[in-house]
């Protein structure tokens, strides 16, 4: 009796037998190693994110030097197009309509750009480690900057050379990714990395001959990073400049995510993927070149943002572009906030997406070592 | 439906040593071509060729009559589908995203799949036994599901040459076999299958072609019964094998033994 209990008898082993087989489900089935699942509510959670945008945006109308409640804001922003009592005075509109607007509309616009155009690269690069200046533009920008506030040109020139400085960048290291055989996504990292660093010893030297009590804190200062001064003009240059960007990245957003599976499969399932890469390259380049001309260089956003995209909205690029846009948007018009409002004098913006982003992204890297 | 690949030479450089020299053969409706040889011996380089990816290649490579270096990648998509090894993905999509990205090809140029194109891929993916993957990460699946997953979506790309890059490399001892005999199934549902193997047997079981490839040339093309023997195994390989023959009920086909270890007398 007790050997029967200890050893199984033939009648078991036939049934273990039976169990493994059927739990194998039909004879040349794959044994399942996910169960079957529901994806996210997608729609709730941009809807969510389309409700947090719009909070950030009010709020960032009221906080600031000159103080205003949430009430008076709201009526003043609805005045031109609602007939609402008067209850503000002059003053208090010009500081909402010539200076708060335009910085909130450059805020979102950098934040949006910057970000979208870091997710576009990700995927065309195959390398969520990527960021926006990967191909030189911010470099490029810096460059254009430098050189016009060493000519002692406008800040409108200082814009538009910036933006100049980041196509030629890009542009010069697409061209020499051109000329190099073999693997197309390192020829083209490295020659960003090649460009870049030219780039910037540019950069260095004109800082070197550059007046050292006009020109070099202003070169300095410019590199930094800041929204402060962004006037209605620099709002309708970039967010044109912008839009046009980001229309065709959002037109080809499924197929980018074609593009992440590399070069032999995209063309294997009939993708040009010279000219989709081309037209990636363009847009993503035109709308960081414009942001970091009208903004200086701004990090960590193009890097960081991209992530908690994919955290929350999954790696379908046809959720992260429309997330992106807005979860960068929304991520630097709060970062400008503390920008204006933490010290007696502005933080440079590009200082406070580091001190920001840098702890948030080791974060991230620490959560996915763990979870893989 | 037919490839023909004649006198196909390929060299990375100029003067460059050729990895491929002098390759002929044609495959028709229905067949299984098992491709063997060993590591770097211009297996993948061929694939290469043959997809258009290596366009730089002497001689031909016709598909339906047309040559494939002057074909672009869109109208080569429409009759040749590539399933690579399936490695570790990037970017976490999931199974069912990977399946719609073979359907690219019939979508215009800006669209997103649509309600049609899901039930498309849901039915391939159906057919292959891994629907109820579809909302799983692609990098969660075990490795034979990534395989099939990669297989449904040259299905819905609906080419009727598949190109496969060692199908079962990664995949453990039952995967193997299960993969294969999907493989199979597809060749006798009238696909033309090219696929590369490091297993004799594989070819012996599934195959009904083989080509050995050495030093860049075919050195053997046949059925893999008359051609796969101990002494070309011997030459490709290093390794003694005796070749024997099995019976199962009414089957019968052979498979290799490896005899003192393989390379025992080296020990």
């Amino acid at each position: 009796m007790a050997d029967a209990v200890t050893t199984p008898s033939a009648s078991d082993r036939e049934q273990l037998a039976d169990d493994a087989v059927s739990g194998a489900g039909t004879d040349t089935a794959i044994i399942p190693s996910v169960a079957d699942r529901d994806l996210p509510n997608y729609r709730f959670r941009f809807l969510l994110l389309i409700l947090a945008v719009v909070f950030c945006a009010v709020a960032s109308f009221v906080v600031g030097r000159f103080s205003m409640s949430i009430h008076e804001v709201v009526l003043l922003l609805l005045s031109p197009v609602f007939p609402v009592p008067e209850i503000w005075d002059d003053a208090m509109y010009s500081v909402v309509y010539n200076i708060r607007l335009p910085r909130i509309l450059v805020a979102f616009l950098v934040g949006a750009a910057l970000s979208t155009a870091g997710a576009a690269y990700q995927g065309m690069f195959q390398n969520p480690l990527v960021s926006p200046d990967i191909l030189g533009a911010s470099a490029g920008a810096g460059l254009g900057a430098a050189l016009a506030i060493y000519l002692y040109l406008g800040t409108g020139a200082i814009t538009v050379f910036a933006f100049v400085g980041g196509l030629v960048a890009v542009g010069t290291a697409y061209a020499v990714s051109r000329l190099v055989r073999g693997n197309t996504i390192l020829s083209m990292v490295l020659a960003g990395i090649l460009v870049g660093s030219l780039f910037s010893a540019s950069i260095s030297y004109i800082k070197l001959v550059a007046d050292t009590n006009d020109q070099l804190p202003a070169i300095t200062y410019w590199l930094m990073g800041s929204l402060a001064g962004a006037t209605m003009e620099d709002v309708y240059f970039a967010g044109v400049v912008i839009i046009i960007g980001i229309i065709p990245l959002f037109l080809l957003r499924w197929r980018m995510n074609v593009l992440t599976l590399g070069e032999d499969e995209a063309k294997s399932m009939g993708i040009n993927t010279n000219l989709l890469r081309l037209v990636v390259i363009v847009s993503a380049t035109l709308i960081t070149a414009v942001s970091v001309s009208i903004s200086g260089i701004i990090g960590w956003v193009g890097l960081v943002i991209p992530h908690f995209c994919r955290m929350v909205f999954g790696y379908d690029y046809r959720r992260i572009i429309p997330a992106a846009v807005l979860m960068g948007g929304g991520f630097l018009l709060l970062v400008d906030d503390f920008a204006r409002t933490i010290a007696s004098t502005e933080v440079p913006l590009g200082i406070l997406t580091a001190f920001v982003g840098a702890p948030i992204f080791a974060y991230l890297l620490i959560l996915r070592g763990r979870e893989s | 439906m037919s490839l023909e690949v004649s006198h196909l030479s390929f060299a990375y450089s100029k003067r460059g040593r050729l990895v491929l020299d002098d390759i002929s053969f044609s495959v028709k409706k229905g067949d299984l071509l098992a491709v063997l040889g060993p590591n770097g011996v211009g297996k993948s380089t061929m694939f290469r060729c043959i997809l258009g990816f290596l366009r730089d290649y002497e001689g031909s490579i016709r598909l339906n009559g047309l040559e494939i270096k002057f074909l672009d990648h869109r109208e080569i998509a429409k009759h040749v589908a590539y399933i690579p090894q399936s490695t570790y993905p990037v970017f976490n999509y999931t199974v069912l995203d990977v399946v719609l990205m073979g359907l690219t090809n019939q979508m215009n140029l800006l669209a997103a799949p649509n309600q049609d194109h899901i039930d498309e891929a849901y039915a391939a993916m159906e057919s292959l036994g891994i629907a109820h993957l579809r909302n799983a990460g692609y990098g969660e699946i075990s490795g034979g599901e990534r395989q099939l997953t990669l297989i449904a979506r040259a299905l819905v790309q609906k080419a009727k040459i598949l190109i496969m890059d060692e199908p079962t490399a990664n995949l453990d001892y039952g995967n193997q076999f299960r993969v294969m005999c999907r493989i199979s199934d597809l060749a006798r549902d009238g696909y033309i299958i090219i696929l590369s193997t490091h297993n004799p047997d594989h070819a012996f079981l599934y195959a009904n072609r083989t080509l050995m490839i050495y030093g860049g040339k075919v050195i053997a093309d046949g059925t893999p019964e008359n051609v796969l023997d101990a002494k070309l195994i011997k030459v490709v390989y290093g390794v003694d094998v005796n070749v024997e023959d099995y019976r199962y009920g009414s089957r019968r086909h052979k498979l290799c033994v490896p005899i003192n270890g393989g390379v025992g007398k080296h020990r």
